[in-house]
Formats: structure tokens, sequence, C-alpha cells
């Protein structure tokens, strides 16, 4: 075993950090996300043996990275680098559960339930064939470095002995595809040149992935295999077909998967298609996918035959490559997918996607036709509006990521930065990374491919040169293809790179090696810090947030290893020693909260499982420990600082709840907002933090991988903005609950419960980093969302929980003439909850256009709206609210002039705008009159500061509902245009556009503000509608506060709620419904949210156009 | 006397001159990934305020020996370091903020800074050694 000397490690960050910079191929260098950096960041700029890793390292993992040197190959060593703070039984334990992450076997495993049949049947061209590459079979020096003992058999072939008999049972159930003669015989030879595909852009022609011949594909169907360049360990699980959530069945996945392997298939092209969120009912028609995503797979039948003939070709040969008449050809089988699904006609789109593909021919695409605002009243259409598709050939397109994890701005890159400047649209990313999925290949591979110089991952859109080497498509330097990488275990056959998953897949989970940790990974940690001060308990939320506890014990997210802990403050500290043993829990008082310390070593985070009744003793006892309390005082600052002293050994999550301003010790503040400026138009003061001191904890907290999440339930002013900080920086989340009460405001109480069910048992991933890569030329210059930038593009994030999103500008340094194609790609390093180190890796890739024209064409215009708030946030904080706003109102002036300056023979005629463009206006209109960004009307600060909060983490598809609600009428629901989801039947009523003027008294409307849902009733609404929906007699009797709708045996009712039902699966938290007659007070609420229309302070839809125009015309 | 002062003056010069290099030092560690942010910010933003009272003692010994063309030279600078330190928002963590350094061209604009000053400070540098000799010459 050679462990890895300490200095390699440090000096190992350097090399990493300076991408150019020259690559030391040796063992111990195989450069880990971040690793040389984290090393940097406790230690000093030269981290010597002593201060690599983590501080963790400093405090007890002192010879830590010993231990991961001899981590595979004598567990019992590894034992001593665990802290010794650690309680006792936590070392081996911990040790024993992390192995499987690092274990010696080469594995793939694909999460494929659903793996399905491609979407179109598309005729391959014939394949060029290479050149005869060396088939030199070198010794793959980075399997060496773990396992130098059996890696000598790595050179050999693949098809080892113990690959065969476990992958034996699927022999038996289906043909191997190489046994197969039909598929050489149909096409039989290449033709084509033996060239290489020209090299000079990235755009590799990856094969399609096709069903291998005679064997339909089956839904819910899951395939997996292995390569096993190991000799030994045979028994351990080499394969797993799982599901992202279901990571523990390896040792039957295994089994199960083989028996499946050959009649899946490594369908590209149907990935995106199974790809709807991690809420299997939902079609992703309310996540913005684009239309073609939502193509369910075809008949089986027609598909087998037809992908016989496409694979008829030798294996080991042929890239297939584009010929000139491919895109043409391939264009009529999709334009018929496309038409087969009228429910989703977004016309635009589609035709924009057919028009890209033959955009030489015709010279107008539709999202390029002009259109005047001024004189067009409904720019909304009726239906949701999708993401617009990149201008790519059809098989990219099939590869691209879902625009559901990745978007760009602009879905056609401009060359120069001048010609960006030119069409004045900003230009940036919009993550979603850790989205639940339903689908995701995940792989286990002792070597994780990856370019030698800027660390890529391989990706789709990497080209092969030959056989053995490829070329990075984001610094475009050549690689060797490592022996491993040419076993394809998922068709079994050898010398086909391009097919395995991480070349067929955008988006992949790599399991990682122990090469990618710095520490043994952590165990999952929970501890909750509550509020019990007076004002907390009058609240009540304490017995809110233990009963929710008490259901979700079982659920939380994690391992036998799982750890939870609980605090509880006022004036002074509590902590609860939960030790094993204990009859009851023993509650401990610190009350010097100058100097905090932890009154006990151990006792105070304890396992889960081991001390399950005393924690459930607690969470009953709590709610009424503290109901006589009289301390008003709220020490929160003392409070964190234990939190964080008790949590640095580990690392996790730490949950705050509080209620009011903290008022004693570090960190307090006092209250800022002045009520009578909250509706001022002119100046609104304390965005801003008025303290460092939440921002220094949450980077301590940051530092040792552990998180703050806030929850801030409270009636008064609690300066959020200085709160929110202690989340911002070490990438929790924050949730607000203004004027919060358990009896008083049942709505907020119920949407806390739903809140904290979704919290406690969501999916989350600890001590992470995110790095984004883009091609040479492109830079990123500011990153938007909760985290911590440790260096130019290295976020740091404590904990990741699926919820999450984040934004990214984007420069163009040098121009990119000499490429056709970029990519980005995002890594997210991660541990699992169940103690697994993973890399999830997205990877986009977007055309280079080098006119105006195509630019505007391709311009996404959500994600402009949602990067734009993000940089106003941004501007609001560090300038002041009214720069912000003008700098929006810019924006739109800006660009639209730009425009009109292209079609200049337009000019004058009104308020012209490309079809992709025509809602800009709209939308920044909408986002003036968000709570964020409002003036004029009375908004308290801390709703602003949390909506900017929200702007700042939330990903795209929420934040868009934020800034533009969906409204719809559903008095009159019909089956026409509806869906079927689970053997239910989803109406589908059309998009209005959020204006008075479509309210009428007659009907009754949904409006979809993304955690709200209003339904207004008009006075004279159908009495039919409010007996069978509402269940009340006649408009009178439906009472002021109504929550719920009843579960009535009425048509109407039934697609009612099955709409609802609908609309609220589609998003992790789930809404609240208020039903809002009209003359209620409530209704103030709802009308808000119209922003079409004309408001005391604010412009309506018609005169913000007009001032647009106004401001172009200067 | 007057030798006294510019003799002084070199040495504090000196000094800020150091200061510059260090500062620009170690932006570009931060740039080139050597070291992280945290720690980068930590180290600058102690020598903030050393460099503002080591710049400003100059300038103001310059207006009480009656060096009015230095002292106007060193007015701009002086204000600008006082300026910045001042509009630091309540919450930042200094002049440099580690949660910031790597937004909006912060990092860049620093180093600009940086070296605009180090630029100043070996021109002021020439100054005063000149100066320094002319006066010891007259004693």
């Amino acid at each position: 075993m050679q462990a890895p000397p300490g200095p390699g490690y440090g000096l190992h960050g350097q090399d990493y950090a300076a991408p150019s910079g020259p690559y030391s191929p040796g063992p111990g260098k195989a450069g880990p996300e971040g690793q040389g950096r984290c090393g940097g960041y406790y230690s000093g700029p030269r981290p010597g043996p002593a201060g690599l890793g983590l501080a963790g390292v400093q405090r007890g993992y002192v010879g830590g990275i010993a231990a991961f040197g001899n981590y595979h190959g004598s567990p019992a060593a590894a034992p001593q680098g665990f802290p010794a703070t650690c309680s006792p039984q936590l070392a081996p334990t911990s040790c024993r559960s992390s192995l499987p992450a690092g274990s010696p076997h080469a594995s793939v495993l694909a999460a494929a339930t659903g793996w399905s049949a491609p979407l179109t049947p598309v005729p391959l061209p014939p394949p060029p064939g290479y050149s005869a590459s060396p088939w030199s079979v070198q010794a793959p020096d980075r399997l060496l470095r773990n396992h130098a003992g059996p890696s000598a058999s790595a050179g050999s072939s693949p098809a080892n002995p113990v690959a065969d008999s476990l992958a034996y049972p699927g022999r038996q159930n289906a043909p191997p595809p190489r046994s197969s003669p039909v598929m050489s015989t149909v096409l039989p030879g290449a033709p084509s040149p033996r060239a290489p595909p020209a090299g000079k852009h990235p755009r590799e022609p990856v094969a399609l992935g096709v069903p291998l011949p005679g064997l339909p594909p089956q839904k819910g169907m899951q395939y997996g295999d292995c390569v096993n360049n190991q000799a030994s360990s045979a028994p351990t699980p080499l394969s797993s077909a799982s599901d992202d959530e279901e990571e523990e069945e390896d040792e039957e996945a295994g089994v199960d998967s083989s028996s499946t392997t050959s009649s899946a298939s490594p369908v590209p092209n149907s990935y995106d298609a199974l790809e709807g969120g991690g809420y299997p009912d939902v079609h992703s028609s309310s996540a913005s996918s684009p239309a073609p995503d939502h193509a369910p797979e075809p008949d089986p039948a027609p598909a087998a035959p037809l992908s016989a003939k496409v694979m008829a070709k030798p294996f080991g040969h042929g890239y297939p490559t584009l010929q000139p008449g491919y895109q043409t050809t391939a264009a009529p089988p999709s334009a018929g997918t496309f038409a087969q699904y009228p429910q989703h006609p977004g016309v635009n789109q589609l035709s924009s996607a057919l028009g890209g593909l033959s955009l030489q021919s015709s010279p107008q695409p539709e999202s390029l036709r002009p259109i005047n605002l001024t004189q067009e009243r409904d720019v909304l259409p009726a239906t949701p509006v999708w993401a617009p598709v990149p201008n790519l050939n059809l098989d990219l397109r099939k590869l691209n990521c879902s625009p559901d994890s990745f978007r760009c701005t602009l879905t056609s890159i401009p060359q120069t930065q001048a010609l960006l400047n030119k069409a004045k649209l900003p230009l940036g990313l919009l993550l979603h990374p850790f989205r639940d999925l339903t689908q995701l290949p995940v792989i286990t591979s002792n070597t994780i491919v990856r370019c030698r110089s800027c660390r890529t991952y391989i990706n789709p859109f990497v080209s092969f040169i030959d056989q053995r080497r490829w070329k990075c498509n984001l610094c475009y330097r050549v690689n060797d293809v490592p022996e491993e990488f040419m076993y394809n275990p998922l068709t079994r056959s050898y010398g086909e790179p391009h097919k395995r998953p991480e070349v067929q897949n955008s988006t992949v989970e790599f399991i990682a090696s122990s090469d990618y940790m710095l520490r043994p990974p952590q165990p999952a940690v929970y501890l909750f810090v509550l509020d019990v001060s007076h004002n907390a308990m009058e609240a009540g939320y304490l017995a809110v947030l233990c009963q929710s506890l008490l259901e979700n014990l079982d659920k939380l997210p994690g391992d036998s290893r799982t750890r939870i802990g609980f605090m509880t403050f006022d004036s002074t500290i509590h902590f609860y020693n939960l030790q094993e043993g204990f009859s009851q829990p023993q509650m401990l008082i610190v009350s010097d909260i100058d100097d905090v310390f932890l009154p006990t070593p151990d006792g105070l985070l304890v396992n889960l499982y081991e001390s399950r009744e005393l924690i459930k003793v607690l969470l009953n006892a709590l709610p009424n420990m503290f109901t006589s309390t009289r301390e008003t005082h709220s020490a929160l600052g003392p409070a964190l600082q234990a939190a964080f002293k008790l949590m640095s050994p580990t690392g996790g999550r730490v949950s705050v709840f509080q209620t009011q301003l903290p008022s004693l010790g570090a960190g307090l503040l006092q209250s800022r907002e002045d009520p009578n400026q909250r509706s001022s138009t002119k100046v609104v003061q304390h965005l801003g933090p008025a303290t460092d001191f939440y921002k220094k904890l949450a980077l301590d907290c940051s530092g040792q991988q552990t998180a703050v999440d806030l929850f801030l339930l409270s009636s008064q002013y609690s300066d959020l903005s200085s709160l929110a900080c202690m989340s911002r920086y070490s990438a929790g989340c924050i949730y607000y609950y203004p004027s919060f009460h358990c009896t008083h405001n049942p709505s907020q109480m119920e949407k806390l419960q739903k809140d904290l069910k979704r919290y406690l048992t969501r999916k989350i991933g600890f001590e992470a980093v995110m790095r984004i890569r883009c091609t040479k030329g492109l830079s990123m210059h500011t990153f938007h969302g909760n985290f911590f930038v440790r260096s130019t593009d290295l976020l740091s994030l404590a904990n990741i929980n699926p919820d999450a999103g984040f934004a990214v500008q984007l420069s163009i340094e040098e121009s990119l003439t000499d490429t056709s194609l970029v990519c980005f790609q995002t890594a997210l390093l991660y541990t699992s909850s169940k103690g697994e180190r993973r890399i999830r890796v997205h990877t986009l890739c977007l055309p280079v256009v080098s006119s105006l024209a195509e630019v505007h064409a391709g311009a996404d215009v959500q994600a402009a709206i949602c990067l734009l708030a993000n940089m106003a946030v941004d501007r609001s904080i560090s300038s002041s609210l009214s720069d912000a706003r003008d700098a929006l109102v810019n924006a739109v002036v800006d660009s639209l002039s730009a425009y009109g300056s292209t079609v200049s023979n337009l000019r004058h005629s009104g308020l012209m705008a490309p079809a992709s463009l025509k809602l800009f206006p709209l939308y920044v209109l909408a986002l003036l009159k968000q709570k964020a960004f409002r003036t004029g009307t009375s908004t308290r600060l801390d709703d602003r500061v949390y909506a900017m909060c929200q702007i700042k983490s939330q990903p795209l598809v929420h934040l868009m509902r934020m800034i533009h609600p969906n409204l719809h009428r559903i008095d009159r629901l019909t089956d026409e245009g509806a869906i079927h989801v689970n053997d239910r039947v989803v109406p589908q009523p059309p998009l209005q556009k959020l204006s008075a003027e479509k309210l009428t008294r007659e009907g009754a409307f949904l409006m979809d503000c993304g955690s709200v849902f209003y339904i207004w009733i008009g006075k004279d609404c159908d009495s039919n509608f409010i007996e069978d929906v509402l269940g009340f007699p006649n408009f009178a009797s439906i009472p002021q506060k109504m929550t719920h709708l009843p579960e009535l045996d009425t048509l109407a009712s039934e697609r009612t709620r099955s709409f609802l039902t609908w609309l609220q699966d589609s998003r992790p938290l789930s809404p609240v419904l208020h039903v809002v007659k009209d003359e209620s007070p409530a209704k103030m609420e709802f009308f808000q949210h119209l922003v079409e229309d004309r408001t005391e302070a604010a412009f309506s839809y018609y005169e913000f156009l007009l001032h647009v125009q106004q401001q172009i015309s200067k | 006397m007057e030798a006294v002062v510019f003799i002084f003056s070199l040495l504090d010069c000196c000094a800020l001159i150091f200061l510059s290099v260090y500062f620009i030092i170690t932006l570009s560690d931060l740039e080139c990934d050597y070291i992280n942010a945290r720690s980068c910010c930590s180290k600058l933003n102690k020598w903030v305020i050393p460099e503002m009272i080591g710049h400003s003692i100059v300038t103001v010994l310059m207006l009480v020996s009656l060096h009015w063309f230095i002292f106007l030279l060193n007015l701009p600078v002086v204000t600008w370091n006082i300026y910045r330190f001042i509009m630091v928002p309540s919450g930042n963590m200094g002049v440099f903020d580690p949660t910031e350094i790597h937004n909006r061209g912060q990092l860049k604009s620093h180093m600009k800074e940086a070296m605009i000053k180090l630029g100043f400070h070996l021109l002021c540098f020439f100054m005063y050694l000149y100066s320094m000799i002319l006066a010891l010459i007259n004693d």
C-alpha cells in the first residue's frame, strides 16, 4: 500500500489549482475536487504534513492521511485517524460502513428503472471506422494507487472469470449482444474514411444509444454490470441498479440487475423523457422541461427491428459521424414525435426547435419573429413556457442535460464579448444540481476518467480521436482512454468507450474512491437548536416541531451511524445528555454565555438508534418543559457558538429555530426597522447585515462542514438580513414564517408542518464541494446562492439539499471563433447520508453563434429573468434598491433597443421584440412588483429580505412561479387537453394573464404562486361550482378562512382536486391553499399578484411598455 | 530638521512599499488558489489600518513641515484609504471580505489598487530620497 506522503497533498493542491500547470501523473495525485484546496484552507499557503485536510485533522484526525492510505488494505488501521472527541463506538463503525464507497470494485451501477426505447428511431450514418490505433496495454497507473497488488490483472481482458461468473445469470435470460449474429450482417463494413472526425470542434458524434436487438425495451427494467479489474473479492456487491435513494440494496440489485442487463438499453435519448424530477406522478409540464422531453416511449414493437438495423455494425468500430444530410433527414421523425402530444403545444418552441434545425434554409425562425408588444394584447401563451431548446443537431440535443438541472440564459453563446455586449442580455447559468431525480445512472469505477489538465469528467460531448484517445471538450487536451474504460459493462463489449454510460448521459453520478476523501465520510449528524424563551412558547412552534420529528425520526436520511442532538436556549443554554444508559434525558444548563463551553464531552450528540427511546422521551417532554417560562431574552449568538463547538468534530446540519431578535451575548441585534418607512418610495435601508458575527460564524461552520438552517418564526421584526448570513454562507437554507402562531394563524402552522416534513425527510449531502467548469474562453465571475466561494470556481457547500438552486454569471474572455460548441460542467462532490462519497456531474452543451439575430433567437427569457433577479438582489444590498430597480428597467430597455437596431426597417412602428423575448418586459414588471423590489407598497423589511433570500437560493422553476404566478380559471374545467397521470385525468386549464380584466364575477380562479395557492371565488360564481367543489350552498356561506377543498363525489370536485393535487405534487414544499372570497379582506393578497394591473405606486403592463418605448427612443 | 523629516518619511515609505508588495503577493496567491479567501482576507485586513496610519503620518508630517507639493500629492491617496475604510458595510469583515472577494471582479480591482499604490509609493520614495539628499547638502 502506498500511503501518499503528506506533502504530496499540499503539492497537489497547487497542481490542481493551476489547470494549465504541469500535471504530475504519479500516484496520489488523482486530484479529488478541492482536496488540495482544503489543505490550504485550514493551514495556510503551504500546508505541511500536519496541517493537511480539514480542521478536523488538526483537532483529532492526526494521522488521518496515513489512515487513508491504508484504508482499503487494513481497515484496522483506520480508527487511529478518528477524532479523540468522537464517542468511542463511532470510530470502528464509521470506518466499516464507509468501506463500500471505496471498495475495490469497478462496477457500473446504472439506475435505470425506467430505461425505455428511444424516442425516435434515427438512422445512423455509416460509421467511419478508425485508423488502426495502437492497442497497447498500458498499466493504468491510477489503478495502482490503492490496489497495487491486484491491479496486476488490470491490463488483462476485463471479462475475467469473476466478472463473468457474476454476470452469468444475465446471459441466461437474454443473449448478450456480442453473440448476436445479426449485427454484423445487416450493415457490413464501414466505408467511411479512416480519419477520425474532425477534431476542430468538440462535437462528438456520439452514437445514439439503441436497444439491443431482439429485446423489447421494458419499462421498469434495470441494468447494471460490472467491470472487474480485481481478481479478488468476488462476493462483495459488484453492481447495482439503484434508484438514487436506494443505494443500500447493492447485494440484491446485483443479482437482480444481471438478469436484466441485456434487456434494458443504454438509451440516452429516453433519459430526459424519464427524468421528470423527483415526483414520479408528475410529468414535467409543471417543471420547465422542453416539450420533447415529454414524449413517452414509443411502442416497443416497431422500435426493436429498427434498432436492430441501427445496431448492425461491427462492435469496436465506427463512431458515427454526421453526414451533411443528417439533420434534415432526422427532422421529420422528431416532428412526428412532437405532434403526437398535443397537450404540449409549446408552438413557439416547437417551431423554433424545428426552425433551428434548418436555420440556413429558413431565414427567420419562430423565436426571431418580431412582435409589436404594444399592439399584441396577449403575449402570455396559454400553456406554461418551456425552456428553449438549444439549436444543436438532434443527437447532441438528445444527449444534452435537462433544462431542469442546468440552464443558460442564452442557448446560443455569442462568439465574442463584443457581440454579447451588443445583445445587452445577461449571460449566466442557472443550476439545480442536486435535484431529486427518478433516473440517474450511477457508476462505480476504479478510474473516474477525467481530463488530465483541466480535470473535466468525461462526458457525452468529448470527441474520441481514436479508440484509445479522447479530446477534452473544455480545454482541448488529448487524453488517453484508460484500459478499464474500454470495456462497456452495459453491452458487455470491449473497445467501445463511446458507449459507456458516462459518455451516453449528460447527468451521471460516480461513486468516488478514497482519492476523493480527506477523511472518512462523515456520518449524518443533526443538531436542533431551539428557542424556548417566552416568545417562543407563546408562538407554540415547539409542539409542531417535536410532533413532526417524532413522526419522521425513522425517515431522517442516514445510516447506522446517524447522530442527533438537541439544545435549547433562552438567556441560558440548555444541553441534553441522551447517552444510552440513562433512564431519562439529563438537562445541563450553561449560564455563562460570554464564554460558552460544552458541559460534557459526549452524550450531547448521540446515535439515533442506540438512544432512540431517550430521544422520544425528550421530544415528548420538550413542548411542556418551558410553558411557564418568564424568560424573554434570547441568547442566540452564544447558542450558535456552542452548536459550532459541538458539531465541529464531525460536521453536519444545525437547524436553528428562532422567534425573536437575539438580545443577549455575542451577536445581539437591535431593531432597525422604521415602520413608517415600509411603504417609502425612496430609500429602503438596512437590507444588509448589521454585524459580521453571523457571517464569521457561518464561515467557521462552513470550514468544519457544518451548515446552519434557519427557521425564523416571528411576529415582529427579527433582522432577518443579519440572521440570514448564518445560513447564506454555510450553505444552509432559510425558512421564514411571519406572524407565526399555532392557534391564531393555522395556515402558517400548516405550512410549517408541511415544510418540516419535507425538510426532515429530503435527501441530504454532506461535506460537499461544487466546481463549475466551462470551455476555455469563458469565465465565471459572480456566483449566487447559499455557499462560500472558496476559490475562483470552487463552491464550498457544507450541506447540499435538493431544493437549492444556484446561479453563475459568465463573461467571454477570449473569442470563441475557433469552436462551434461550448460546454459547461458542474461536478458536485458530496457524502451521501449513507456515508458514500459521490460525484454528480451535469454537462451542458451549447452552440456558438456569430450573429446578433441568432443570439436573440436563442435567448431563454426565464433564465435571464432569474439571473437578473439575482443580480438585482446583489445590487440592492451593495448599492440601493432604487439602483437595482433602475438596472432592471435598463435591462429591458437595452436589450429591446439592441434588438430594435437590428430590425431597423421596422423601427418606430411600436415596441418591437423577438418572439423569444416577448415576455421579457412582462417578467421584469412582475419582478419590480415582487416583494423584494417593490416600492410604494407597504412591505415589512423582513418580508422583503426573505424574498431576496429566496431569489438567491431557489431553483429556477420555483423562482419563476414566485415572480410570475400562474392563473387558471377553474370553474369550468373540462377534459379537453387533459393529461393522464397515474390513471387520473388531470385537466389543463389555459393560463390567464395576471390582470383583473380576466377575473369575472361569475368565475373561480386558481393562482399558483409557488408556495401559496389562492382560489378566488367571484361574487356571482356559479352556485353549482360552489356546491359541487366547495361544498357550500351559496356564496354567502363560504367561510372567510378556508384552506382545504372538501372531497366531494362530483365530477367538478374531482377535476378540481386532481388538478390541484397535480400542481402540489410538482413541487417539494407543499403549498398552502387559501380560498379567497371576493370582498373578503384577504383578497388584497390575491390582487397584489395581478402584476399587469396598475397600482398606486407602479405601472400597469401597458404603461410599462410605453415607458420602455419612451426610454428607447430617447 | 528637514533632513530628519525626510529620513523618517523615507523609512515610512519603505514600509508602505513592502506592505503594497505583500498585498500584491497575497492577492495573487488567492488568484492562483494557493490560499483560500478566508485566510487571505484575514491577513490583509490586519494591515489595512497600519497602512492607513502609516500613510496619514507622512501626509500630516508634510503638512506640518510645509511641503505643500508633497502634501497635496499624498492627500488624494490618503483620502481614498480612509474613505474605503469608512465605507465598509457593517456586515462585512473588513475592506477585504472573503464572501465577496470572488464576486464582481473585486479581486481584480483590489489587485489593481495595490499595484497603483506600489507605483505611487515608489514615486514618493525617490522624491523623499532626493529631498533628503538635498536637505543634507543644504545643512
